[in-house]
């Protein structure tokens, strides 16, 4: 076995994880989550909605298949997290798909990753006691000091982590399914939609998708404003994923504000916990979230269940959703959490969780013509149409 | 959508008896299935008929029929019953087969059944290879190019397109059975025809080959709302090739990117929508070619399979309980996940270890099968281990195997250290290290048992990851996890177990290094290592399997070992530090009784041990102990996590199961704790050969004292106790080398029977009859290196032409758990079982009766005598098995076992008696006379034990019955007379006894006054015979008509003939001579291949003759005269 530098990984509430280091070595801090994927690291690592996160995956056995060119969700290119735990880092690639290992893509990405420690029992601390402050080390290696390092890190909550993310400027995006081995396009009408999608940090399987259901996609910095988006006159706009607190992004929740109601409006994870407080509802931050691919959504539209994919800290109050007027349309069966709702007068509707998959299975990828349904009849989806679009799905093979 | 109220009862079909390919996973599942229609308040119709199944205890249905499997049956028994539904897809291909004949015949339309789960339709769409194929096609994928074909010129014009090498595939058989893969236009005529022949629609699919190309398997659910989540995936450690039930594989897939998985998850739902499986799972077999990701589709099974149970005890995902409810009405959404009972049970598992799953082989029961692994499946058995890491996962699978290997390498069997100690074989000869290069380059390309280790020597010797790739064609995932044990094999060697840090001692245990491979490596022994290990604080945590990678909190105790890396706790107010390692057990106050079962089945220890070990965790828990099993045997219900109160799914080595007591101990093994003690004796061979090192060790084994096992199975010890209860055996002794084997049987005189000691199964047993053969048996079928203090071999007479019959006995005689004497003690004979096959037969292959059909009274009661006289003496307190002979009036003594047998299932179904419940009760503590036990009375009623083998598996072995078991399952007949309970096992193990047409008689010169008598018969039954010179010239004299055939070498046709053209039904064939090369074993392969009945001892060649007369008592219709009962109606009239 390769000997490998110590590295440490501290909580803020004094556990300490020793194992050894791979990828870059140094000092990394962030909010620890765990990942419950068996599959999908390079997309996990790379998503920017795992901005200020240092991520354990709950799967031992990482790096088996390497990382790859097309696998990447994040628009630069780069690795979002701030440090990978994991148990055992594979020995060996095995993939034609490969162009790297994980060891050596962390390297060059100079991101920390800590290996051979016990990644159930931290999280079940994390279950426990719900997703803290950690930090994680080479170079510091004395358990006091670096848990009082820890304790000390502010919490997510109340910071916007999306302006490490957002694009500095708009910019177009024309490409469909990257790789063979995306799902197979679907059919769809000729005519194209013009769509405004607000970056925060968007995964770009979610742009990829819009194309494929036949979005001419102009993407706006989260930053934009709802003049300078209804000044390019879209037939519907798109609110991206992204890291952190929605609460903390209060430009972006403004612009929506701006919008609602004037064009239909579709949002993604961060996108629908900031369309929740830009109508007027409450979001709260989850004990420990939701991060995986199998989390069972069901559709009270038709009754059928979806395994999703998920990645959030924050979730949407219920009450005070269906307060302002939403209906909730999806349901997490794990927790009861809101996972979507609708809103028929204003004409939009959003998802908590992650209809483009990438990583994860593909059952949501419906949304995406919904958006486009909504945007033909200028509704919210309603049940036929939920119906309609899942049928569809299932009766295209799925593939 | 809530539970279905428009139907009332339901009925399940089994799977029948074990064979290769259908395992007691579909126990499991049946069992599963009982339980959640008993929940759902339905009325159980079952039918099944193998007693040693949990679910036909008749508690666990409304009306349990042990009845053949077949469409006659069924019809019969749905006549009776008049069952609303029937569910077919839980008891293997041979529920879903049957399901189909009765529907086919318009049976269930008569009755106005229903099939629910997968109808007609769903079945053909699935299981016809050309629709399947369609269907796949109309969803976008790919498939090999194939044709179908049901001639051999079909398959010929096929074949232009599909061009060599190529894979055939015979439609409805089990496990593959008649396919294979060809290579050249020699094996392709071969194989097709065969496949042609075993086809019961005389169909097979030629197939493009993608031999070499990753296989994976998922395992998926979908309701009636069409919620469709995956279970499982598998990735098979083996390429494509080798019929996924003989690969290693493991869970979850290890190699595929989230994006192709993510595909291939597509592609299953696409197919199982396609194809319509309304309800319930289905398992979905891809091919994926690693050079370029292309995906192919390779199979479906449209029902519960043997990787529904590997993948529900990979996951905790309970997949036949839920298929059964979705059956019923529910959707997945409605259903709870039984692990978390917070979330649903609609959700995909995520787990965080790495399962492994081994198949085992019997080849040496089998020495002339080829042993070469493909398309047709050989595995008996398998192990499952859960590790964090693959290699962990791996070492615990290869020492879960009990075949003397102790992990990957470092154990007695490795010639690489042997070599290296300049070690001999037993014989003298040099050990076979480094391997030859062309035997290790076939060891590597042609896939068989033992491949692994001839990885390992690969790599040993230099050869590169790369080549070692090319040659197996297994991916290089796996390689290099095994490059990595052996590099880490110069970290052990370099250091001792003086000299060893806690670090490397650390790392080697997390790489799966078992204590005795640690101390084979150090030269040192098992316990100091162990006491070394403990020493330094290493030792195991036991982590939950909880379908949700700790996500959420986890209900059921269902546990695995592993060695995890501490941790540490700082106090920030004090910066005190403190270790500690991460330990799941919740250990409760209550008293614990632990059971440990019998790990992989394997002929010999299959199901029948597995019965009782979940009887005892009934029991334990009836009595208020907590129950915690122990077993590594995926297909079994003692692994399901509901049978006990805490499951720990690991190896059953001294090892493993020491520190699962002293975890649950609380406190020092030897010093009174939560251990209430360990049962050994229920789960066969396995926990016996435990019990000293678990004695020595301190843990409390309840029930027959080690020390009693020992005088049972030590000869010396045991020939002195017989005299002292002036109770007689065959003449013998024990062998302790070659010469005095020589010197034992000169002395008794030949014939003799010939056996190591400690075995099971009559593992390496032979007759022998002359000094000739018992060197050629003493060098050859016993590694003669083994013989010495340690491995002792038997010599006994051979009693010829004896009575065999196995008795089961119950008795409290022993000392109590708390060692005081019992008060009132006694012993039970719980059945008298008769066998049909004279002495010299393996039990466990020979048909057996209860009652007795001809032995006398008084005979039965000196048998019984003799039987209290030995528990008395051995002090037995639980099961004891005893073998007799009977011999002209007299009673020998074969075989003493003080343990439960396999016939424990059998009797109990026989008597209506929970014997193995009760047995266990006894261990615990309690008295048989509290418990009300008592012997029954001969029930009004005959059952009649037969036994199914796997020849069809094994082409060109001869099936003649000897002293080696070799059968895999079997079946029970019940019914009010001999012949007919004895014709219905028949029926039950798929031999079709005639009523009228051609019967062949070839019988040995001393049967020949016997075969007249039954000649006679058959000939007054209108039955023609057939008969080669030798025995014609008998059956003539005794006034029998008989058309007289060649034999095979001097004219045709001759009896080859008849079997191939379907002209004779019914071959009577004592053999005189053996082996495959015989006429005779030309003439017995042939019958077994055409599915001929083969009859070959003269003794049930008479309760042969009894059946088919009884079958033609009444009616011109055979089939009008025998009718079926559920096992209530035969208990409630007994």
């Amino acid at each position: 076995m390769t000997q490998r530098n110590v590295c440490k990984l501290a909580l803020a509430d004094g556990l300490v994880l020793t194992g050894e280091s791979f990828g870059a070595t140094g000092t990394s801090e962030g909010e620890v989550v765990f990942n419950t994927g068996l599959m999908g690291y390079q997309e996990v690592l790379t998503d920017p909605s795992y901005t200020g996160q240092i991520v354990t995956m709950t799967y031992p056995l990482i790096g088996n298949y390497g990382v790859n060119t097309e696998d990447i969700e994040a628009r630069n290119g780069k690795v979002q997290v701030r440090a990978f735990v994991i148990k055992e880092l594979s020995p060996v690639v095995s993939s034609f798909r490969a162009n790297s290992s994980l060891h050596d893509y962390l390297a060059a990405e100079g991101v920390i990753g800590i290996c051979n420690v016990d990644t159930r029992a931290l999280t079940k601390r994390l279950r426990t006691a719900g997703a803290m402050s950690g930090i994680i080390s080479t170079e510091i290696l004395d358990d006091v000091e670096l848990v009082k390092r820890a304790a000390a890190i502010e919490s997510m909550a109340g910071s916007d982590f999306v302006k490490d993310v957002r694009p500095e400027a708009g910019y177009d995006w024309a490409e469909g399914y990257n790789s063979e081995f995306a799902q197979a396009h679907r059919a769809h009408g000729e005519k194209t939609y013009k769509v405004v999608a607000i970056d925060c940090g968007a995964k770009v399987n979610i742009l990829r998708n819009l194309v494929e259901c036949g979005c001419d996609l102009q993407v706006v910095p989260a930053t934009a404003t709802a003049e300078e988006i209804l000044a390019m006159e879209p037939d519907g706009v798109f609110v991206s994923n992204g890291p952190g607190d929605p609460s903390a992004v209060e430009y972006t929740v403004e612009t929506l504000k701006g919008l609602i109601g004037k064009v239909p409006m579709f949002g993604i994870c961060l996108g629908h916990q900031m369309l929740s407080l830009a109508l007027g509802a409450k979001t709260y931050k989850l004990k420990f979230g939701h991060r995986g691919c199998n989390h069972p959504v069901r559709n009270e539209a038709t009754g059928k269940v979806e395994i999703t994919s998920q990645n959030h800290g924050f979730a949407v109050d219920r009450e005070s959703i269906e307060a302002v007027g939403g209906v909730i349309s999806h349901i997490n069966l794990n927790d009861q959490t809101v996972s979507g709702f609708t809103h028929p007068e204003k004409c939009l509707f959003s998802v908590q969780y992650h209809p483009e998959a990438s990583p994860g299975p593909h059952d949501a990828t419906y949304l995406f013509d919904c958006f486009r349904t909504m945007m033909e009849t200028g509704n919210a989806p309603t049940p036929e149409d939920m119906a309609t679009a899942q049928d569809k799905l299932a009766k295209a093979g799925h593939i | 959508m809530p539970r279905r109220e428009d139907i009332k009862t339901i009925m399940l079909i089994g799977s029948g008896p074990i064979v290769i390919g259908q395992g007691c996973e579909f126990d499991y599942s049946g069992t599963q299935a009982c339980k959640a229609l008993r929940e759902e308040g339905y009325r159980i119709v079952l039918v099944n008929s193998n007693p040693a199944t949990i679910m036909t205890d008749p508690e666990f249905a409304d009306r349990t029929y042990i009845e053949p499997i077949t469409p006659e049956a069924v019809e019969k028994i749905i006549a009776i019953e008049r069952p609303d539904a029937l569910l077919p897809t839980l008891g293997g291909q041979t529920g879903l087969n049957v399901a189909v004949e009765v529907y086919d015949r318009g049976i269930l339309d008569k009755y106005g059944v229903e099939m629910i789960g997968a109808d007609r339709d769903v079945i053909h769409r699935a299981e016809d290879r050309t629709e399947f194929k369609n269907i796949c096609i109309e969803c976008g994928l790919d498939v090999p190019k194939s044709g179908v074909a049901h001639t051999m010129e079909e398959s010929r014009e096929i074949l232009k397109d599909v061009k060599l090498p190529c894979c055939i595939r015979p439609a409805y058989t089990l496990g593959g059975t008649g396919g294979g893969f060809v290579f050249n236009m020699e094996e392709f005529e071969e194989i097709c025809q065969r496949g042609l022949d075993y086809s019961p629609i005389s169909e097979i699919l030629i197939e493009e080959s993608v031999l070499g190309w990753k296989e994976y398997e998922l395992e998926v659910m979908r309701d009636r709302k069409d919620n469709v989540v995956i279970v499982c995936s598998i990735e098979n450690f083996d390429a494509m090739g080798v019929h996924t039930g003989d690969s290693i594989t493991v869970a979850p897939s290890q190699t595929l990117s989230d994006k192709e998985y993510q595909i291939m998850r597509d592609a299953s739902l696409a197919i199982i929508r396609k194809v319509g499986v309304e309800t319930g799972g289905s398992n979905i077999q891809f091919a994926v070619n690693p050079k370029n990701g292309k995906m192919i589709v390779v199979e479906m099974n449209p029902r519960v399979s043997r990787s529904s149970a590997l993948a529900s005890k990979a996951t905790g995902f309970p997949i036949a309980k839920i298929a059964t409810k979705l059956a019923c009405g529910y959707t997945l959404d409605e259903l709870p996940n039984d692990i978390t009972r917070e979330t649903p049970a609609c959700f995909e598992p995520t787990i965080d270890y790495c399962v492994t799953k081994i198949p085992r082989w019997t080849f040496e029961k089998f020495p002339e099968a080829d042993e070469t692994l493909g398309t047709q499946m050989k595995s008996v058995g398998e192990a499952m281990s859960i590790g964090r890491t693959f290699k962990e996962s791996l070492q615990k699978g290869i020492r879960s195997m009990e075949v003397k290997r102790y992990g990957l390498g470092l154990d007695g069997a490795d010639k690489w250290l042997s070599a290296k100690r300049g070690e001999t074989t037993g014989s003298g000869e040099p050990i076979d290290y480094p391997i030859e290069e062309s035997k290790l380059n076939r060891k590597l390309s042609v896939p068989s048992q033992g491949r692994m280790y001839y990885i390992r020597y690969a790599l040993k010797m230099g050869m590169s990851v790369e080549e070692v790739c090319e040659k197996t064609m297994i991916d290089p995932w796996f390689i290099v996890h095994l490059k990595e044990l052996v590099d880490f094999e110069d970290v052990l060697e370099a250091t001792s177990l003086e000299a060893v840090d806690e670090a490397t001692l650390r790392e080697a245990k997390e790489l799966g290094y078992s204590d005795i491979q640690l101390s084979t490596i150090w030269q040192a022994c098992p316990d100091a290592v162990r006491a070394k290990r403990k020493a330094l604080g290493i030792e195991p945590v036991y982590k939950l399997v909880d379908t949700c990678s700790a996500e959420f909190e986890a209900a059921t105790p269902y546990y695995y070992s592993t060695y995890e890396t501490p941790l540490k706790t700082v106090d920030p107010a004090t910066g005190e530090v403190t270790e500690f390692v991460d330990d799941e057990v919740r250990v409760t106050d209550k008293k614990k009784i632990v059971i440990l079962g019998g790990g992989p089945n394997r002929i010999g220890q299959g199901i029948e041990f597995d019965y009782c070990c979940v009887h005892a965790a009934f029991a334990a828990q009836e009595l208020g102990y907590e129950a915690v099993m122990v077993n590594s045997n995926p297909e079994t219900v003692s692994t399901d996590y509901d049978t006990s109160d805490l499951l720990f799914f690991e190896p059953l080595t001294l090892e493993d199961v020491l520190n699962i007591c002293e975890r649950l101990n609380g406190a020092p093994l030897g010093e009174e704790g939560l251990l209430h003690g360990v049962i050994v004796h229920l789960g066969g061979q396995t926990p016996l050969n435990l019990a000293r090192g678990l004695e020595a060790h301190g843990v409390p084994i309840i029930g027959t004292s080690p020390e009693s096992i020992d005088l049972a199975e030590d000869r010396e010890r045991f020939g002195v106790m017989i005299d002292e209860l002036k109770l007689q055996c065959p003449p013998g002794s024990t062998a302790y080398s070659v010469e005095d084997a020589r010197k034992v049987a000169a002395g008794i005189g030949y014939p003799v029977l010939v056996r190591p000691s400690y075995v099971l199964g009559g593992r390496a047993m032979e007759i022998v009859s002359d000094e000739q053969q018992l060197d050629i048996y003493m060098t050859k079928a016993v590694d003669a290196s083994t013989v010495g203090r340690d491995h002792p071999i038997l010599v006994d007479k051979f009693l010829d032409n004896a009575t065999e019959v196995d008795v089961d006995c119950l008795s409290d005689y022993g000392l109590l758990p708390d060692g005081s004497k019992p008060t009132n003690p006694m012993a039970i004979v719980c059945g008298v079982l008769e066998h049909i096959e004279e002495a010299g037969i393996h039990s466990g292959d020979s048909a057996c009766a209860i009652p007795p059909y001809s032995l006398t009274p008084e005979i039965i009661a000196e048998i019984k005598r003799q039987a209290y006289a030995l528990a008395e003496r051995l002090m037995v307190r639980g099961l004891m098995n005893i073998q007799f002979a009977v011999k002209d009036g007299e009673v020998y003594i074969i075989e003493v076992n003080p343990r439960a047998s396999r016939t424990v299932p059998f009797v109990s179904k026989a008597t209506a008696q929970p014997w193995a419940k009760l047995a266990a009760k006894v261990m615990a503590g309690c008295a048989l006379e509290d418990l009300g036990a008592a012997e029954v009375a001969d029930p009004p009623y005959t059952s009649v034990k037969e036994s199914v083998f796997p020849f069809t598996k094994f082409p060109g072995v001869d099936v003649v019955l000897g002293p080696e078991m070799r059968s895999t399952g079997e079946v029970m007949g019940i019914d009010t007379n001999f012949g007919l309970a004895f014709g219905k096992g028949q029926m039950a193990a798929s031999t079709k006894l005639p009523t009228s047409g051609t019967i062949f008689l070839s019988v040995f010169n001393l049967d020949q006054p016997i075969a007249a008598k039954l000649a006679t018969q058959l000939v007054e039954m209108g039955f023609e015979i057939v008969a080669t010179e030798g025995t014609a010239r008998a059956l003539t004299e005794a006034n029998v008509p008989v058309r007289v055939l060649p034999k095979i070498s001097e004219g045709r046709p001759n009896i080859l003939d008849l079997i191939k053209n379907g002209e004779v039904d019914l071959i009577l064939n004592t053999p005189t001579k053996r082996g495959p090369q015989t006429d005779e074993g030309k003439i017995r392969a042939m019958a077994t291949l055409h599915q001929i009945p083969l009859i070959t001892t003269i003794t049930g060649a008479e309760a042969t003759v009894k059946a088919i007369a009884a079958f033609r008592e009444g009616g011109p219709n055979p089939d009008d005269n025998w009718t079926v009962r559920p096992l209530q109606d035969y208990y409630a009239n007994a």
